[in-house]
């Protein structure tokens, strides 16, 4: 009878009426977020950064830009650490790559600005993040334990705030 | 009668049916199609040249921009032809993970094509709703594994990025149980609809000897009668220790490639079922150095994408990044025989038509 197959799947769509909706009002509701998520908002920790630019080596696009000049005591100080996250297309190279653990990426991605200019995070903007976003973990530092504090959504990560201060004594 | 005479129109660039910026050029007398010729290349973004710039680790998060609606396979592509290329072995348990990934991002690419092209059928909306309410439980499974929902960058030379989380096995045994309830719902829903039946059944019949002329694959294929899949014909990974079957179509026509798309659904549930069996423990990834230098040589490897064969096809001069990085793209060769499926049909069915080769221009144009 022509109509029966169109009458079966309007049953279909009876019993999906009853289903809950996937659908988020987004701006009120957010959605949750992975432990991995990688986002725009870069933090970074500047007491370990050697300037060695190794990340900014690994980004296929060239976002990170790094200048520096040795200081005193042999180490290298950070003049300038320009992440363009208006270029950065949230791969994660980079902090994979940052043998130090001194890069990570935060979980922001409602980052519109109004001029273009505004979208490169300076080395003030990131070191100043505090660590309070950042998730996405090279796997080596997921294995040696910094999971279980991972999973706290909003919790700073634990032993990050005891890392060596290692600064140049001017 | 008046007298009538042909006339051009223009369908697209910015069509909403043409799945992005394609544009055909037909030739109309008065609904019906006379001639039609695709113009491509609205959406080149010069990929494959930017790829000689990159290192080959670089080179993985640039696939995931060509066919964004599966971004796993193409990383997987380029993955497996770089491994070939400098002679890297994947361990065990990351070409299992890779299997995992690449079926669930068949469903999911799967029921993004068919919700599409019901819409374009006009069943506006509420098929394409179910089919993203699917797709979206298995986008929330990727972002827990790689930190994204779209673009992974997961599927590295020589493994894969991070190992499945634990709370990965839950989430996928619940996707597993519930979804093939689901697509028995959606069998129901659709395959006796008469007016998806009116609007696909004999509607560009693919015959089989174009399709093998034409060098389509994957479910285009597939529909036509030819059982060609690359997971059976040049198995990769672990797809020779995998059962499935490959379904095979009839007629060729719209209705065929839209069936066989659900029939892969199944099928691939079945893999990721197997695989989750066989999930070996070890290692993720063998150390592989953050710049490769292979040697100079050549080296071509293949994949079953959603849409067809996807192969990479990589040339080497023992340089940091590739010489020549070539992409095969199932979209673009299944596109060429366009001209010969839409010729003496209706302009109403070359919607139905270009949305059954389910094209992905990012990845035609590349
Ligand atoms: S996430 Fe990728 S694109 Fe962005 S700065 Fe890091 S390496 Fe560059
Ligand atoms: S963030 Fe890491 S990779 Fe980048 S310069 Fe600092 S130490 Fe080197």
């Amino acid at each position: 009878m022509y109509g029966l197959g169109v009458a079966k799947g309007m049953l279909v769509v009876l019993k999906r009426l009853l289903r809950r909706p996937v659908t988020r009002q987004y701006p009120e509701e957010p959605a949750p977020l992975a432990p991995r998520f990688r986002g725009y908002d870069f933090a970074w920790v500047e007491e370990r950064c050697t300037g060695c630019a190794t990340c900014a080596k690994a980004c296929p696009h060239g976002c990170i830009e790094i200048v520096t000049h040795p200081s005193e005591d042999g180490r290298y100080s950070i003049d300038v650490f320009d992440v363009d996250t208006g270029l950065c297309m949230v791969c994660g190279l980079c902090v994979e790559a940052c043998p130090y653990d001194a890069l990570y990426m935060g979980r922001g991605f409602e980052l519109a600005q109004y001029q273009r200019g505004d979208l490169v995070a300076h080395k003030e903007d990131i070191a100043n993040r505090a660590l309070l976003s950042a998730y996405y973990r090279t796997p080596f530092q997921e294995q040696v334990g910094t999971r279980e504090n991972i999973q706290g959504f909003y919790q700073p990560i634990k032993g990050l705030e005891k890392a060596p201060a290692a600064k140049p004594q001017g | 009668m008046l007298p009538t005479q042909p006339y051009m129109v223009n369908m697209g660039p910015q069509h909403p049916s043409t799945h992005g910026v394609l544009r055909l050029r037909l030739v109309l007398d008065g609904e019906t199609v006379l001639d039609a010729e695709p113009v491509l290349g609205y959406l080149h973004s010069s990929k494959e040249k930017l790829q000689e710039e990159h290192t080959y680790l670089q080179t993985i998060p640039i696939t995931d921009r060509m066919d964004y609606l599966s971004a796993m396979n193409n990383n997987l592509g380029c993955a497996l032809a770089i491994e070939k290329l400098a002679g890297i072995q994947v361990p065990e348990r990351a070409t299992y993970i890779r299997v995992i990934m690449s079926e669930l991002q068949r469903i999911a690419s799967h029921c993004f094509a068919q919700g599409t092209l019901l819409q374009d059928m006009g069943a506006w909306g509420t098929p394409l709703m179910y089919f993203l309410y699917e797709r979206e439980q298995i986008l929330d499974i990727f972002e827990m594994v790689c930190g994204a929902r779209l673009t992974y960058n997961y599927i590295r030379p020589g493994g894969v990025s991070q190992d499945l989380p634990p709370e990965f096995f839950p989430l996928v045994r619940k996707f597993l149980a519930e979804f093939p309830a689901q697509l028995d719902d959606y069998e129901r829903y659709l395959k006796d609809n008469e007016i998806l039946r009116a609007r696909t059944v004999g509607i560009g019949v693919f015959p089989r000897e174009l399709a093998i002329n034409a060098s389509a694959t994957g479910p285009t294929l597939r529909a036509s009668g030819v059982p060609w899949d690359i997971r059976k014909a040049d198995p990769y990974c672990c797809y020779d220790r995998l059962e499935f079957e490959v379904p095979v179509g009839q007629r060729g026509d719209c209705y065929d490639r839209f069936m066989m798309r659900l029939y892969e659904m199944r099928e691939s549930l079945s893999i990721i079922h197997q695989a989750l069996e066989l999930l070996p423990p070890g290692e993720w990834k063998a150390p592989v150095p953050l710049v490769i230098r292979p040697q100079p040589g050549d080296a071509y490897a293949h994949i079953e994408s959603p849409r067809g064969e996807l192969g990479y096809y990589l040339v080497s001069d023992g340089g940091a990044s590739p010489w020549r990085f070539h992409v095969r793209a199932p979209c673009f060769i299944n596109l060429t025989a366009l001209r010969d499926l839409l010729v003496g049909h209706k302009v109403a069915d070359v919607v139905v038509i270009v949305g059954s080769i389910d094209i992905v221009m990012g990845e035609v144009d590349r």
